[in-house]
């Protein structure tokens, strides 16, 4: 069962195509987020499925029924059973969070526990109920916002980048405790972001946009490891283009071999590499430069140079730093897509 | 006309250094001055036989007076906030053909004197005078005082509470109720505050109107049978019933901030296309311009055709305009020289003293022009007899009555220069005098020029206190119409009008184009 289906989804603004046949998939229960830079369409995608905005062609069905057909919408957002969560939240500053969380609710609706287990669910303080939203954090603000889309139990909550104004540390936190408080519902999300981050964390599959496109869709594993194209390879991970001439099922590029993972035939190609498939190793044919480093705490990249290729990313750990300028060897490893040259 | 009463609580800021002794004294004198009204009121309460004053208040005329006040203010209040929730609606989220040209039309009935409305309506049709054509003349000329700020702060939500709305299961009509409406609300409660106290202090249209009120009993027991005692009286009850409609104003406001709750770039809401329905809501903002502003300009051009036509013109129109002017230019001039030591004492040396002060150039705002008027003649006669009746007592009022408004202006723009700015300049080089002349005065300017427009187009259409306290053979424009109209001498009169409306017209066209500040 589906609970989120558009198909062929096109809209434009003057001559820019914000969509451009759009075709994605939410099943029951499960999140999908849709990963792009700015400008590429995430926004208008979740605009027009919430209903804000009609589109030019195309369809979308919210479970069995079809809400937008020909680019005309069918039925109004109220009617669509749909949360929504903005950025920042945009919790109603006039209401407490108790009126804010049950605002969407009739009073035939209402429950005398409803906004205590909500709180609850987003692992907030119940005593917040009587707090107005100038006296909440914005991670609390943003717990809020979910918790009143969550309200009034909607089939398919939709995220729009909710978790960018906060502090990198509350990020993660939120961000789990929201996917777990949908799951809870049995809701299924879609979440927008420009944080790969974020998009390869927290969902079950993730859809990448470029200038309206779906680029690929599968799980984030899958995603990371076999990106379709180089545009999707660099923006969910950092990584090095190489060319590469391939030869029965391997690519032999300047700073050493690769698999192949299907049958592409053989000839020049381009392939990309994981700054974690490149290794600084004893012993081996392929020297390089040390030119710098990222370092992160935990790990750090180090950028190479190489013969033919001024910079090649490799992941070292925190305590194995080289120097820079000095002169090392490194080795591949793993599997990587082949993209024609 | 837009008098901002300062409520809300400033910031805490950082150590600054005390004011110039000079600088405060001059604080206190100017405040001290504003307060005159007040204290001359009190005082006169104070000496006043209870025994007198009790007959004087449980009279039936006291609770006819009352009766009308309310009912009018109620109604005037009520009726101003549907119409401009409506129009503003129309024009700020609606594809309304010439939603421009309207909002400029529905602020322009600022520019129309509340009395020259009232003469404009009653010169044709009799039919205006009472209770309900008097509300519908004063709402139709206060009612932008409602309609501006509810329009900024309209244009200023941002449209994600609403979607927000929609996808919790509201309808429109809900959203507006449960989600616009409540956010507008400061908004609103702050325009009908502004209406209910012109509203309380209006006297030359309610006059027209054949309306007996607080200010027209207060008028008629002093000029014509000269009974101070019972003028003071009543005007002690007029005061009492304004500080009442700022309490409550207050309690409604209540202390809840509306913190911004979503990212700072809000969109800009889309607009509801009304379709075939766009010719009928035409009507809503037509009718308004066509009974406010159309009616009174048709009325005094048709009295401008009939007094050229039997050649009564009016030779003294010029040197009234001119003395006119001058009264305006020298009481703009001098607001603004009292504005600024009191801005910068609030905002560049704010304590408890310099808020007291600010707060002290407000007061005047809750005290109708007659009050104050009155209470000038009774201050002038009992200390300074020789000033009684001079052009420098009229003047006194003006700044009295408008300083809070060139205060508000010259305020806001002084915020707009934190000292940090003459600090980098010192930094780069200039002398403190060079960097105030070179980055604080050209920021502070074009608020200086505001504050005065604004007192300028005041006096130029003030009437009661100028009734009261010009000298003998002193007209302004306002008085001279006043005259004429009164002596039934309509076509000599409209001319006068006419050009009071053209002096106010440029100010209240800014007026309309100024983006409302957020409230």
């Amino acid at each position: 069962m589906t609970v989120l289906r558009t198909s062929s989804l096109t809209r434009s603004f003057g001559s820019v195509r914000a969509l451009d046949g759009v075709d994605l998939e939410i099943a029951d229960g499960a999140v999908l987020a849709v990963l792009g830079p700015s400008g590429c369409g995430k926004t208008t995608l979740l605009r027009v499925i919430a209903g804000f905005l009609s589109g030019d062609a195309g369809e979308v069905s919210l479970g069995d029924r079809v809400v937008l057909s020909d680019g005309r919408a069918r039925v109004s957002t109220k009617h669509r059973n749909i949360g929504y969560v903005p950025q920042e939240g945009a919790l109603f500053p006039h209401l407490d969070v108790a009126a804010n969380i049950t605002f969407g609710l009739s009073r035939r609706e209402r429950r005398a526990g409803d906004v205590a287990d909500l709180l609850a669910l987003l692992e907030l303080d119940p005593s917040l109920a009587s707090r107005y939203p100038h006296e909440l954090s914005g991670g609390q603000q943003q717990r809020v916002a979910v918790a009143r889309a969550l309200a009034r139990k909607p089939s398919l909550l939709l995220l729009d980048e909710p978790f960018s104004s906060l502090d990198a540390s509350l990020r993660e936190s939120t961000g789990r405790a929201v996917m777990r408080a949908v799951q809870a519902r049995g809701a299924a999300a879609l979440l927008v972001t420009h944080d790969q981050n974020e998009a390869l964390s927290l969902a079950d599959s993730v859809g990448v946009m470029q200038a309206g496109k779906v680029v690929q869709v599968g799980p984030p594993i899958e995603v990371y490891a076999h990106p379709a194209t180089p545009f999707v390879a660099s923006f969910v991970g950092a990584g090095t283009v190489l060319s590469a001439t391939v030869a029965d099922r391997v690519a032999h590029t300047p700073i050493g071999d690769f698999d192949v993972a299907e049958d592409v035939g053989s000839g020049p190609a381009q392939v990309f590499a994981r700054p974690e498939q490149v290794r600084i190793v004893e012993d081996s044919k392929v020297v390089a430069t040390v030119r710098g480093f990222d370092f992160h705490g935990h790990d750090a990249t180090v950028h190479l140079g190489v013969d033919g290729h001024p910079e090649v990313l490799c992941r070292v750990g925190g305590d194995e730093l080289p120097t820079i300028g000095d002169e090392v060897r490194i080795l591949t490893h793993g599997r990587v897509t082949v993209y024609p040259a | 006309m837009a008098i901002r009463l300062a409520t809300q609580r400033r910031p805490p800021e950082r150590a600054q250094e005390g004011a110039p002794v000079a600088l405060r004294l001059l604080g206190v004198t100017i405040a001290v001055f504003a307060l005159i009204p007040l204290i001359s009121l009190v005082q006169h309460a104070a000496t006043v036989d209870p025994d007198v004053a009790l007959g004087q208040l449980f009279r039936p005329r006291m609770a006819m007076l009352l009766g009308h006040t309310f009912g009018l203010m109620v109604t005037c209040v009520a009726a101003s906030i549907v119409l401009s929730l409506a129009c503003a609606w129309l024009v700020v989220r609606t594809d309304l053909p010439l939603r421009g040209l309207w909002h400029v039309l529905l602020t322009a009935p600022l520019a129309v004197p509340a009395f020259v409305n009232g003469f404009g309506w009653v010169s044709l049709t009799h039919a205006v005078e009472g209770y309900a054509g008097a509300s519908m003349v004063v709402t139709l000329s206060y009612f932008p005082l409602v309609y501006l700020p509810v329009t900024a702060a309209l244009r200023g939500l941002d449209p994600v509470h609403e979607e927000l709305a929609g996808t919790l299961g509201l309808s429109r009509t809900q959203t507006f109720l449960r989600v616009v409406l409540p956010q507008l609300r400061p908004a609103v409660l702050g325009g009908s505050l502004l209406v209910a106290l012109h509203m309380l202090s209006e006297f030359g249209a309610l006059k027209m109107l054949r309306f007996p009120t607080f200010t027209t009993a207060i008028y008629d027991q002093f000029n014509t049978s000269f009974n101070g005692a019972a003028a003071h009286m009543t005007a002690s009850v007029l005061v009492l019933v304004c500080f009442v409609v700022l309490l409550v104003e207050l309690r409604l406001r209540g202390r809840r901030r509306y913190a911004p709750t979503s990212s700072g770039t809000p969109r800009v809401a889309a607009r509801l296309e009304l379709g075939r329905a766009r010719l009928v809501a035409l009507l809503l903002p037509g009718a308004v311009t066509a009974l406010a502003l159309g009616v009174p300009i048709y009325s005094l051009l048709r009295w401008v055709s009939i007094g050229t036509s039997t050649g009564r013109g009016s030779e003294d129109l010029l040197p009234t305009a001119l003395a006119t002017i001058v009264f305006a230019l020298v009481g703009a001039l001098l607001a603004v020289a009292l504005a600024l030591p009191v801005s910068v004492l609030v905002v560049r040396h704010a304590s408890r003293t310099s808020t007291l002060i600010e707060r002290s150039t407000y007061t005047a705002n809750a005290l109708p022009g007659i009050v104050i008027a009155l209470a000038l003649i009774t201050f002038t006669i009992r200390y300074v007899p020789g000033l009684y009746q001079t052009a420098p007592v009229l003047v006194a009022a003006y700044l009295i009555m408008f300083l809070s408004r060139a205060v508000v202006s010259v305020r806001s723009s002084l915020e707009q220069a934190p000292p940090v700015l003459e600090n980098v300049a010192r930094s780069l080089g200039l002398s403190r005098m060079a960097a105030t002349w070179r980055v604080t005065v050209p920021i502070v300017l074009p608020g200086i020029g505001a504050g005065a427009a604004l007192v300028f187009i005041a006096i130029c259409t003030e009437l009661t206190a100028t009734l009261l306290l010009a000298p003998i053979e002193t007209q302004t424009l306002a008085t001279r119409f006043w005259s004429l109209s009164g002596g039934l001498q309509y076509g000599a009169a409209a001319p006068f009008a006419l050009l009071m409306i053209g002096l106010a017209m440029p100010a209240v066209y800014l007026l309309s184009r100024t983006p409302g500040r957020k409230s």
